[in-house]
């Protein structure tokens, strides 16, 4: 269990985590998502004693990571790919590591083993690649068997099958009943793995919900049509009390009746449609409606026009994020 | 896309026991961190080349009939070059944990920053300390061979700090301990100040320029302070100029009404090297890493 309370990081003038509360429960993969520079890794950076917050506490288990007798078995992280010193061997890295924290040196073994790279444990780690670095890293949180896992976006820069091997793990991992705490800025990448989800945006608290209220109250269904005569076909709907809105190119978007539906109704009605489909909005546009007026740096061209389109967006988030909070 | 089952957690229970860590492990852990790096047998290395090459070449070339310095004193000059290689090792120490990022790793693994400086501390003293030192008594049991015993006519030129015993060169007691553990002590004092320095700064080769001008600028300013308003500003300078420290310890110092041991000396990096660590300590304990 982590319990983050009131935490605030101050660079300067500039906030970069913003009085942030929320906890981390046991046994569950809690995705912790916002767009890049919302404040993630100095979030957890101040979880792991790295960075003070400015204001603020964390408790680990009730403790401040500092007094964590043998932090390693309490808690490990992968924070960055290579916070390792290349000229060391995989294996002396993990050695000393686990010489710190009392760990028998078999242990770096079996680490070794789980995250496959075992075969280059007497290799010097400067050689490896990417995705070697990151099984090193997670290797080294492993080493203690600790209760609480953190990865700060470990499927950076990964190949499909490395990513692969990181969702199974931390299903693995979660499996076993321990505490996943894993930041990414990929909506898609939580909605596979996460069963908890914590939103931050310019280092403010965004969301603080189950991943099955946000899949329900995001995956918006809707049918959209496109008609000629949009003037008669709006009369039909009326007729047959459906509720449309009409979006900017002209279509219509039909929420809560199916196309077949809709289709009679137009064939009744002797319309021409242009268009008839069902639509599923996914959860990357959800999140980034959610975190639109948040993000820090928007590219320049077609996207920045793309976040001018997004601006109604804060309102929609805003009522979102009260109507969770009703829920909760 | 679909949800992730929602399951009752099993309750996770680590296998490892959980127990108190203390100083010894941090030891064991910077002591495996030390001797797994190339730069350490590289500078470690170079360092005996340089004491044991120096010295071997003074003792192959010169004519060993005429002596008048301290027997024991050639040594001089290859830790002079040497020292260079423990300074580079003590920044690098701490240093190269900051520029691979290495430090994070270590920190959350030892939380207790004073503890992770206060073991990488005496391990590179440790290891820095037996190396020079026996690298030293090696060269001073040369010197001894090669220049000791040889008989002082009537005639020849004796340096004032020559000891000579029934007509023949010998070295004191204090020689010896000076040539040997007190070398030792001053040029792992010196790495400890690099530690310190490469602790405070962070970077490399920022630390290693430091280093070099402590040990380096204190002579070269007395050589421009030819008024004789600065007379006792520039015999201080050079007195506890490193390279005079080392030369007093051989009683081989450069001002000759100097103090010859070269304990003050010692005392004095001590004194400024507990100081370096401190502030150290106190910095590390502080920042963001």
């Amino acid at each position: 269990m982590i319990e983050l309370q009131g935490l605030t990081k101050r660079y300067g003038d500039k906030t970069a985590v913003d009085d942030l509360t929320f906890t981390v429960r046991p046994g569950v993969v809690t995705g912790f998502l916002g767009p890049n520079g919302a404040g993630k890794s100095t979030t957890m950076r101040m979880m792991l004693d790295l960075d003070n917050p400015t204001s603020g506490s964390i408790r680990i288990d009730g403790k401040h990571y500092r007094e964590l007798h043998e932090p390693l078995k309490h808690i490990g992280a992968l924070l960055e790919a290579k916070a390792i010193h290349g000229g060391r061997t995989a294996y002396n890295h993990l050695l000393c590591l686990a010489q710190s924290n009392r760990i028998p040196a078999r242990r770096v073994d079996e680490v070794l083993e789980i995250v496959g790279l075992a075969p280059v444990a007497k290799k010097r780690s400067k050689g490896f690649s990417l995705g070697m670095g990151q099984r090193l890293g997670i290797a080294a949180a492993l080493l203690g068997d600790p209760e609480i896992l953190m990865f700060d976006e470990p499927v950076n820069g990964l190949d499909p099958e490395g990513i692969h091997w990181i969702r199974n793990l931390m299903k693995g991992l979660a499996a076993q009943g321990r505490t996943i705490f894993v930041s990414s800025h990929l909506m898609s990448e939580m909605a596979l793995t996460a069963e908890h989800l914590i939103v931050i945006g310019r280092g403010k608290l965004m969301a603080d919900t189950t991943m099955a209220d946000f899949i329900a109250e995001n995956s918006r269904s809707y049918v959209r049509v496109r008609t000629p005569e949009p003037e008669k076909f709006k009369d039909a709907l009326a007729a047959a009390s459906i509720i449309a809105v009409i979006d900017d190119e002209g279509a219509f978007e039909i929420e809560g009746a199916e196309s077949a539906k809709i289709g009679e109704l137009a064939a009744r009605n002797q319309l021409v449609l242009h268009e008839l489909s069902p639509q599923q909005a996914s959860l990357e546009q959800a999140f980034m409606q959610l975190t639109a007026e948040s993000v820090e740096y928007h590219a320049g061209g077609p996207a920045a026009e793309a976040g001018e389109a997004a601006a109604p967006a804060p309102q929609w988030g805003a009522a979102w994020n009260t109507h969770t909070g009703k829920e909760a | 896309m679909t949800a992730p089952v929602h399951m009752p957690a099993p309750q996770f229970s680590s296998t490892v026991p959980v127990e108190r860590t203390h100083l010894g492990h941090a030891l064991r852990s910077e002591w495996t961190k030390i001797r797994t790096v190339r730069s350490t047998i590289w500078t470690l290395g170079v360092m005996l080349v340089l004491i044991l090459g120096i010295n071997l070449l003074i003792v192959g070339l010169s004519s060993s009939d005429i002596v008048s310095d301290p027997v024991l004193g050639f040594g001089l000059f290859g830790v002079l070059l040497g020292q260079l290689c423990v300074m580079t090792l003590g920044v690098l120490v701490i240093s190269s944990e900051y520029g691979t990022g290495m430090i994070r790793t270590t920190l959350t693994a030892c939380p207790q920053r004073g503890r992770v400086l206060a073991a990488k501390a005496i391990v590179f003293f440790a290891l820095t300390f037996t190396v020079t030192t026996v690298a030293c008594a090696l060269t001073a049991l040369m010197n001894y061979a090669t220049f000791g015993g040889k008989p002082v006519g009537e005639g020849s030129f004796l340096g004032p700090r020559l000891v000579v015993e029934n007509g023949l060169t010998t070295a004191s007691g204090t020689q010896w301990l000076g040539a040997t553990v007190g070398v030792g002590l001053y040029v792992a004092l010196l790495g400890l100040l690099s530690l310190a320095v490469g602790a405070l700064l962070r970077h490399s080769a920022g630390a290693i320029t430091t280093m070099m001008g402590v040990v380096l600028l204190p002579l070269i300013i007395a050589i421009f302070m030819q008024s004789d308003s600065l007379h006792k500003v520039q015999e201080k300078l050079i007195e506890y100029s490193s390279p005079n420290a080392i030369a007093s310890l051989y009683q081989m110092p450069m001002l000759e009404n100097g103090d010859a041991d070269g304990v003050r000396q010692l005392v004095v990096l001590a004194i400024i090297t507990a100081v370096a660590l401190g502030a150290a300590c106190a910095t590390l304990s502080k920042r963001d890493v």
